[in-house]
Order: structure tokens, then sequence, then C-alpha cells
């Protein structure tokens, strides 16, 4: 190395030799960047390649593998990306939901409000799970963390950012809950693939194709895919692909695919899952001093904490258990096609909130965002997400559902 | 030109192992004890000083920090007031975007282009080490450096924040709770963590020195280069760029504050470090072997 030092001091004759020696020298960072790049964009390609080898399972037999699924501990890191076409559901939940309205002053450790976080944008989680007493939830912020964790009778929920913290206790959390038990406090937040595959298989019925489309690796595990399919057309989902663990039948990623093509809906899936007993210091909260604590009672919480789902998207409630949701509302057809016809106001769908008592400006706000419509019904506004359609129309109705706007329009039509 | 480098270089004389380090102290000692390192290292020592006393003071009353502010403040400061170890932290979280970067790179800009415009580099050179053992120590310095600057940081915070706030049981981030002794061997792995996460800058920082004689030329083209890094980084739609910038994974280190640790961001950040600090590095030694050391 030593007499390569001086290279190019030479000069004369050998310049020529000597420059491009010195050329040749750049080859080294170019060939370390070059090979980094190229490993960086093949690895995961060649990580992906090569779907196990599993034997064949009818989709009934895989679907009772999902049932009798009685794995109940559980640790992993889950990711969700969820994609609504909303233009940033954060903002715009503050202002339609009462909740979010209501929340300013209240705790940022409230359930409710964290989770209408994971509706836009993509999120890590970590979830574990001991047995039916012990769950726990986190989202993994920038330099903070979001923590749902259950343990007996207590729920408590911590945010790190601002460090406050949350308590309910089982009684209260459970008449919080209402018609959920208690029991699913944090699990009920269908943010596991295992809560997104159930919420499906609820809604399966003679207008649903279930079928087991070939195996994946996920989280390094060997997993069978099940797709479930609308039937009927105008829906505006696409298929679900849920890929369930082939040796216990854990649900491991959920896929919501729209029928109109294109990124993903909702992509949730296990990154990282052990099926161990996870360590009993991550059931254990206790707030550290100073911090401070809202309880359940004085955080006025309209929602329960477990509403998961329905919150989370609005008419899935409807779609998924016909009119439990809020008086005044029917159902049109079924299955995936179901709509939900509110009669404002007191709905609980997302924008017939904003009809009752929002400002105007707000009211304005909702006009940009739809699109006019008429029909025999008289006249409305469609509000458009790649999921999720509503029909506002002038007399005060809405009509709710994952389906097309045309479904939507239909159905106003036939309801007048 | 050289000859007298050539000369002693092509002797046969093997120089001592030894001999690196006789030239990393002399390098370090040089480095460290420049007025200007002594006034970068007293300006991070003084950032965790003023964040305590800031949260301490609006925190008398009892009321609890970045009430009015809400969102937006440094990461950690809300929980500074229940336990001084989270000032170490803040401190990081602060220091880490602009003040820690911006002294390794006047520091690494400066290494090889300081001594070009000083005219002390043919001197250096003349010594028998190689030219790629010199590059080598003056990387090694600025790595040092590195570690120095965020150690002051944190032992300067520490110190604050065992005097102005109760200090105890650790809650991290997760919620859970750890004793103060773990609590305090995760304060200095995210030290060595964020030190670490510094190395392809420096690596960068010796590069960009290689490339002119001018000490100051150097170090403003340094620190330009981790603003416009730091600014790209920061918009949104050019998100497809961000894991490949060098400043994206440095919050990282806050994943050591989680139950249990979630090493994943922390990895890939060192991974890139790793791969800034050879392409770079690389960069650096074909540019630096082969240059006319004309000063």
């Amino acid at each position: 190395m030593a007499p390569n030092d001086s290279a190019g001091t030479d000069g004369g004759t050998r310049g020529t030799a000597a420059g491009r020696r010195k050329a040749a020298r750049y080859i080294v960072p170019v060939a370390v960047a070059g090979v980094a790049a190229a490993t960086i964009g093949l690895v995961p390609a060649l990580a992906s390649s090569g779907d196990p080898d599993l034997p064949k399972i009818s989709a009934q037999e895989l679907i009772e593998k999902i049932a009798a699924s009685d794995t109940e501990q559980l640790s992993g890191t889950v990711k969700i990306s969820t994609d609504f076409g909303l233009p940033s559901l954060g903002g715009l939940a503050e202002s339609f939901a009462p909740g979010g309205a209501g929340g300013k002053g209240g705790s940022s450790a409230d359930p409710q409000e964290r989770m209408t976080e994971l509706a836009s944008g993509t999120h890590t989680l970590r979830v574990a799970a001991d047995g039916p007493d012990k769950q726990r939830l986190s989202i993994l912020d920038n330099a903070s963390e979001y923590s749902l964790i259950r343990n007996g009778d207590q729920v408590w929920a911590y945010d790190s950012k601002s460090d406050q913290a949350y308590h309910a206790t089982e009684d209260r959390a459970g008449k919080d809950a209402g018609k959920k038990s208690a029991h699913q406090v944090p699990e009920g937040v269908p943010t596991t693939p295992k809560a997104l595959a159930e919420q499906v298989l609820k809604a399966a019925g003679p207008t649903t194709s279930v079928t087991v489309d070939g195996t994946a690796q996920v989280a390094g595990r060997d997993a069978y895919q099940l797709v479930v399919k609308p039937k009927q057309s105008g829906s505006t989902i696409g298929s679900v692909t849920v890929a369930v663990d082939a040796k216990n039948g854990v649900p491991l990623k959920f896929t919501l695919l729209p029928a109109d093509g294109g990124k993903a809906v909702v992509d949730a899936g296990f990154t990282k899952v052990d099926f161990s007993k996870p360590d009993a210091s991550s059931f254990t909260f206790t707030p550290p001093k100073g911090t401070e604590v809202t309880e359940a009672d004085e955080a006025k919480a309209p929602h329960k904490a477990d509403k998961g789902l329905d919150g989370l998207i609005p008419g899935a409630e409807q779609l998924g258990s016909g009119d439990q949701g809020a008086k005044d509302t029917k159902v049109i057809g079924e299955g995936w096609n179901a709509i939900a016809e509110i009669t404002t106001p007191g709905g609980t769908g997302l924008p017939p909130k904003a009809s009752g008592d929002v400002p105007a400006e707000a009211q304005q706000f909702l006009d940009a965002l739809g699109d006019k419509v008429s029909g025999k019904f008289g006249s409305g506004t469609v509000f458009k997400t790649r999921l999720i359609n509503a029909l506002m129309t002038d007399d005060g109705k809405v009509y709710v559902g994952a389906v097309t706007k045309d479904a939507l329009v239909q159905a106003a039509n036939n309801a007048s | 030109m050289l000859q007298a480098e050539a000369a002693v270089a092509g002797s046969g004389r093997a120089p001592s192992p030894l001999w690196t380090f006789g030239i990393l102290r002399s390098e370090l000692t040089t480095t460290l004890r420049r007025w200007r390192t002594l006034a970068l290292l007293g300006v991070l020592a003084a950032v965790p000083v003023l964040i305590g006393i800031a949260v301490r003071i609006e925190t008398n009353d009892g009321s609890s920090p970045g009430q009015g502010g809400g969102e937006g403040g440094p990461a950690f400061l809300s929980q500074v007031t229940n336990n001084g170890l989270f000032l170490v932290f803040a401190a990081l979280a602060v220091t880490l975007p602009v003040f820690l970067p911006m002294a390794v790179g006047v520091v690494a800009g400066d290494s090889v282009a300081g001594e070009a415009s000083a005219g002390t580099l043919r001197y250096l050179l003349v010594a028998p080490a190689g030219r790629t053992r010199l590059l080598l120590t003056k990387y090694a310095s600025v790595l040092v450096f590195c570690l120095v600057a965020t150690l002051v940081v944190a032992l300067s915070a520490l110190a604050v924040g065992a005097l102005l706030f109760p200090v105890g049981e650790v809650t991290t981030i997760s919620g859970t709770r750890i004793g103060f002794g773990e609590g305090l061997l995760r304060a200095g792995l995210i030290a060595v963590v964020v030190a670490a996460s510094l190395t392809g800058f420096a690596a960068v920082g010796l590069f960009v020195s290689t490339l002119t004689g001018s000490g100051i030329a150097a170090m403003a083209a340094t620190v330009g280069l981790l603003i416009t890094v730091q600014i790209v980084d920061g918009i949104p739609q050019l998100s497809a760029l961000h894991p490949y910038l060098f400043p994206h994974y440095w919050m990282s280190y806050a994943d050591l504050l989680r139950a249990p640790v979630y090493w994943d961001e922390v990895v890939k950040n060192l991974g890139l470090q790793g791969l800034y600090a050879v392409v770079f590095g690389s960069a650096a030694w074909a540019r630096f072997t082969a240059k006319d050391i004309t000063a």
C-alpha cells in the first residue's frame, strides 16, 4: 500500500497510466454503492419468492381451522396500512365525531381518539396476548408510543408523548362497551388480522364466495390464503384476502382490495410473530409519578373503547350487524350491498353528523368534498371514499354503504 | 515534490503498529485542544442546561410542561419533570438534528482541508505513515469526536437532570418500568447509538474535506449538505428517497426505550451509517491517495 500512496506524483511519461490508476480507485466507492443498491433491491424479491408447499385444504376446513384456533399466547409486530381515500381522516374525524369535538381538553390517552388515527396512513403496532385476561396493544410512533394494556379487570392506556394515562376498570369498561363483552376491550379493536378476519367472516353469507387461493409466507410462517369475494356487483369491495397460519389457524395477514383496483384499502399483517408466552411485565402498568391520569368516567367518552372497525369505518356497523347501530336506521339490501338509510339527525354514520351541528364553514367544506347528484329522489350530495360511499339527500336522508355511487342513487330512487 | 515521503515510505522500514496509535494520539490532542472544538463542546453542554432550566421554571407551579404548546415539542420533554434521566433523551433529541451533526461537520470538514489551508498537510505526509493510514487516523479522530460530543451532551443532561428533577425508576415509553440502573444502562447505550448515527455523516464530511484545499469551504459545504439533506428528509412527496438519507433513522434511538426493545429501525440506521461510511470513506480514500498535494 505504501508505495502506491505516492501515485500520481511522478508525472511525465507515466502520466496517463497514473491518471488511469487514479480513476480506478473511484471504482471502489462506486462498486460498494452499486452492490448495496442491488442488495437492497434484490433481497426482498428473493425472500418473497417461493410460496410454501402445503397440503390442499378446502375453504370450509380453513374457516373451521380459524374458528378452532385456540392460540391464546402470542406477541408480535403488526404493520397496518389503510387508505380509504380520505384527504386526512384525522382532521376530519375531529369535526365530525362528537367525541373528537369534545376531545379538546380531554385526555390524549383516550383510546377512542387514538384508534381513529389508525384509519389513515401506515402504522406499526405491537400486540401481545396471554390468555383472555391479559392483552396489550401499542402504536409505535416516532419517539413515542401509545399503549393500551388490559390486565384482569384493569384497563390502562398510556400516551408517552404527552405523558398522560387513561384508566378504566372492567365494570366501567363493560358498561361503556355496551353490547360487546368487556373481554374484548383491547382485543375488540380490530387491528389484529384475526379480529379483522372475524369481522369479514361474520358478514359472509350466501352473497359471498370463499375460496382458498394458494399459500404464502407471512412473518416467516407458512400460511394458506383465504379469499373472500362478494358475488353481487355494485360493491366497492373487490376482495378480501386472509392469510391463515397453516399450523395453528391464526390469521396472520389481512388485505382488503377495492373493486376498482389500485392499492389495498386495508393491509394489516404480522411482520413478526411469536407464539410463546409474552413477558409478564408487558401487562403491568403503574402510572409514573406526575403523570396525568384520566379515569374513564371523567373522560366522558361517548364512544366505547372497543368500537373498533365499526367506529373506524362508518357504515361497517350497518354492514355487519344490521340496524343495531343507530335509531332511525333502515338497512336496504343484504350482504355486501347492504345500504344503511339514516334519517337525520341522530344517525351514527360519519357525514350525517355534519348536517346537525356543524358550523357553516364545515358545511361548505363538506359540499366541496362531495359530488352533486339528482334522481327520482330529488337531489343530494355523494361523498366518496375508496370503500364507503354516502349519499346525503337534500331532504335529510343519508344512504351509506360499501357500494358504488350508482347503487346508492338506485337505492335512494327505490326508497322514495 | 513529495520525494521525501516516497523515499521514506519506500525505504522498507515498516512502521510499527504502535506508530498508528502515536499519530492518532497526536491527532486527537490537536483536535480536542483547539479552541474551536472546545467552544463547540461548550455549546453542546449548554443545551441541556438551557432545556432543564426552562422546563424547571415552566413547571415550578406544578403544571406539566408543554401545556400551552401542546403538540410539536421535542420528544421526551413531557417526561422530564417525572424523571431527570429523561433530560438525557430530550437533550439528545434536541441536539441530534442540528447541533451535534454541525459540530461533527465542522471537525470532519476541517480534518484534511484545514491542514491543507494551513499548509501543514505536506509536513504530515512527510511522516512515514502513508496517506491511507493518515486518512484512517483522521477518520478515527472524527469518530472519537462524535462520541465525545454525544457524551458531553448526555453527561451534562444527566447532571442537570439529577440536580433539578427527581430521579428513580424509569417508565419506558411502552409504559413498563425498569430500574434506575437499567435506565442508566439504556441511556449509555443510546449515547453510543447516537454517536454511531453520526459516523455516516462524518465520512461524508471527510470526503468533502479531501475535495478542497480550503478549510472554511469544506466546513460550509458539509454543514450545507446536512441542512439540504434534512430538508429533503422533511418533504413528504420525496418519501421514496427518505430511507436512503443518512439522517432518516436518526431518531430511531428512541426505540431503545421501548419494552421490549424494537430493534428494526436501530439496525437499519446502523446499517445505513455503515454503508455511508464505506462508500464515502472509500471515495475519500480514492481522492486523497491520488491527489496532488500543493499546500
